[in-house]
């Protein structure tokens, strides 16, 4: 066969593959009724309390906005957490594993499946937080400037997910650890992006904290956009967000993937991919 | 730990090429190498003249694994959905994929369980689904690891027809890997017999019986089991031995393999030391288990 035919057959083997993986997780959710109420409902009940907390002691109402917008996004983080990263765990456990390396498809694929249907899932439940937001708690959002929220949206959104295809390399090789490796990687982050901070991160934070928590997209991507949708700003309160948004992605993909390709060498070594209930 | 030692095997195309051997020997180890899920220390494996370690992308889209007792999939979709899924890792397109599903969801008889979610269905039907998503890419080589581990009779009798009338339709080759002596005579072209890593043997079933068809092979039922079952494999002229014990019956049948039958009153009187009863013997045609007897000294189960 020809390079640009295998190329092409290759390509297209890997979007199906893809969309496929992405299909079972929408199908899986929406099977789930309990699990899908849990989902949108729980992180609502968080998050209501904040508003109201910030509400009685007299904070102005852009911290209720602050805390919705925050409850949003760090939505994706727990989805790129517990089922992106963490799930290859379950999925060696399953036996799904096995059969993805057998198949002739990139682990990236599957990943990439896995990371479009999870921001799809999660999207109706931060919408669902954002409604809960306008209609209920009656925040107050300016937006002037949707187009480029869009932007630092996906921008944080594609950062995120490569940092989770950089974590789910090493979630291929755990054992029981992973329960808590994941645990550990979960609240840190709810504090250090500033998730349900009443405010804008810089005028918060210590700058020490602030240093942390610049390493994770989520802080960067979640700060502009509060100054986008709350704060009014437009696209010079919000460059230099974007651009480290911009290099965040073009450092941690290559990272992630040749990560995924050494940890699935080492595994395929060790014979750890295939051992179960470590 | 070595689990596999100068392992030096050629498998045919066309052919049903099974592992025989007990839990341990090694056999699980091979087929994950051969598949790619494991890389070897040393030496090198070939299937269809390429590398398993540096063309493992082109032999995936040649090949496919079924291990019995293991149900990949997604318990919350439907037989038909998971067939589907898995299709798609081989990127097969929609249509085709779907003439194929029909397809072998009537060889599997899973038709009434086609809208069925995996979590659902019985252990003999997330087997016949396993096998059925083996088989989703028509792959030039399929890897069974103990298949019908877990299945009725009826059922495993099925798959290994299924098997038999697959490779019937030309240019593929199966490695199975098993320890039921009959699956493996009634299945495989040639049988390898592996223990501690090693191929001890290596022929069609028919060939290795003959083997031991120079000796004699004797069937002997005892009460009750043997005490000091070393005693009697140490009596000159006797190559192996195995004893399976019916706890239901309290009888114990000891499988023989001799030189010859001059052995055979030393024998008995070591059968008596233990204080046995011998309840029935008589000679018996040589079969694989046998000639397992034969080369290592023991019986499968033992």
């Amino acid at each position: 066969m020809k390079p640009s035919l295998t190329v092409r057959r290759d390509l297209s083997n890997n979007l199906r593959a893809a969309y496929a993986r992405m299909w079972v997780r929408l199908r899986g959710s929406n099977r789930d009724p309990i699990a899908l109420g849990a989902e949108i409902g729980l992180p609502i009940l968080t998050i209501g309390a904040y508003v109201i907390l910030y509400h009685a002691i007299g904070l102005p109402a852009t911290a209720g906005a602050a805390v919705i917008v925050g409850g949003a996004m760090i939505a994706f983080w727990t989805n790129v957490l517990w089922n992106m990263s963490s799930q290859w765990f379950w999925e060696r456990e399953q036996g799904n594993l096995e059969m993805y390396m057998v198949a002739p498809v990139s682990r990236m694929a599957i990943l990439l499946g896995m990371a479009m249907g999870g921001s799809l899932n999660t999207g109706i439940r931060a919408l669902g937080i954002i409604l809960l937001g306008i209609f209920v708690f009656q925040v107050p959002f300016q937006l002037r400037e949707p187009f480029l929220v869009g932007i630092v949206f996906v921008l944080t959104l594609v950062a995120l997910y490569t940092l989770g295809m950089l974590f789910a390399s090493l979630f291929m090789l755990y054992g029981r650890e992973a329960w808590n490796t994941a645990n550990l990687l979960q609240e840190p982050v709810y504090f250090l992006s500033g998730a349900y901070f009443p405010g804008f991160y810089g005028s918060l934070v210590p700058q020490a904290i602030q240093f942390a928590g610049s390493l994770i997209p989520m802080t960067i991507g979640l700060d502009a956009i509060r100054r986008l949708a709350i704060g009014g700003g437009d696209i010079y309160s919000v460059w230099l967000h974007i651009i480290a948004l911009i290099a965040s992605i073009l450092i941690l993909f290559p990272i992630a993937r040749r990560t995924l390709n050494y940890m699935e060498s080492l595994g395929k070594k060790e014979g750890r991919l295939t051992l179960r209930w470590q | 730990m070595v689990a596999l030692d100068q392992v030096d095997l050629e498998v045919y195309d066309d052919e049903i090429f099974g592992l025989l051997g007990p839990n341990g020997a090694g056999k699980t180890t091979l087929i994950k190498i051969l598949s790619t899920l494991l890389l070897p220390t040393q030496g090198e494996a070939r299937i269809k003249g390429l590398d398993v370690v540096k063309q493992a992308p082109q032999i995936r889209r040649m090949i496919n694994l079924v291990s019995g007792g293991e149900t990949p999939g997604y318990g919350i979709l439907s037989v038909k959905e998971n067939l589907w899924f898995f299709s798609q890792l081989y990127g097969l397109p929609r249509d085709f994929a779907k003439d194929r599903i029909t397809k072998l969801v009537d060889q599997l008889e899973l038709q009434d369980y086609l809208n069925t979610r995996m979590s659902k269905l019985s252990t003999g039907y997330k087997q016949r689904l396993n096998l059925a998503r083996g088989f989703v890419n028509d792959p030039a080589l399929l890897f069974l690891d103990e298949p019908t581990l877990g299945l009725d009779v009826l059922s495993a009798r099925h798959l290994r027809t299924l098997v038999k009338d697959w490779i019937k339709t030309g240019g593929k080759t199966v490695l199975l890997t098993t320890h039921y002596m009959a699956e493996a005579d009634q299945m495989c072209d040639r049988v390898g017999i592996i223990n501690h890593g090693k191929i001890l043997a290596c022929d069609t079933p028919q060939r290795l019986k003959t083997k031991v068809a120079g000796g004699a092979t004797w069937k002997i039922e005892i009460t009750p089991n043997l005490s000091q079952p070393e005693s009697v494999k140490s009596v000159q002229g006797v190559l192996g031995l195995s004893q399976n014990d019916n706890i239901e019956t309290g009888i114990t049948t000891l499988k023989l393999v001799l030189e010859d039958e001059s052995v055979m009153s030393d024998l008995l009187s070591k059968i008596r030391d233990n204080g046995c009863k011998v309840l029935n013997m008589g000679k018996s045609e040589p079969t694989l288990e046998d000639v397992y007897i034969s080369l290592v000294g023991t019986g499968l189960e033992e």
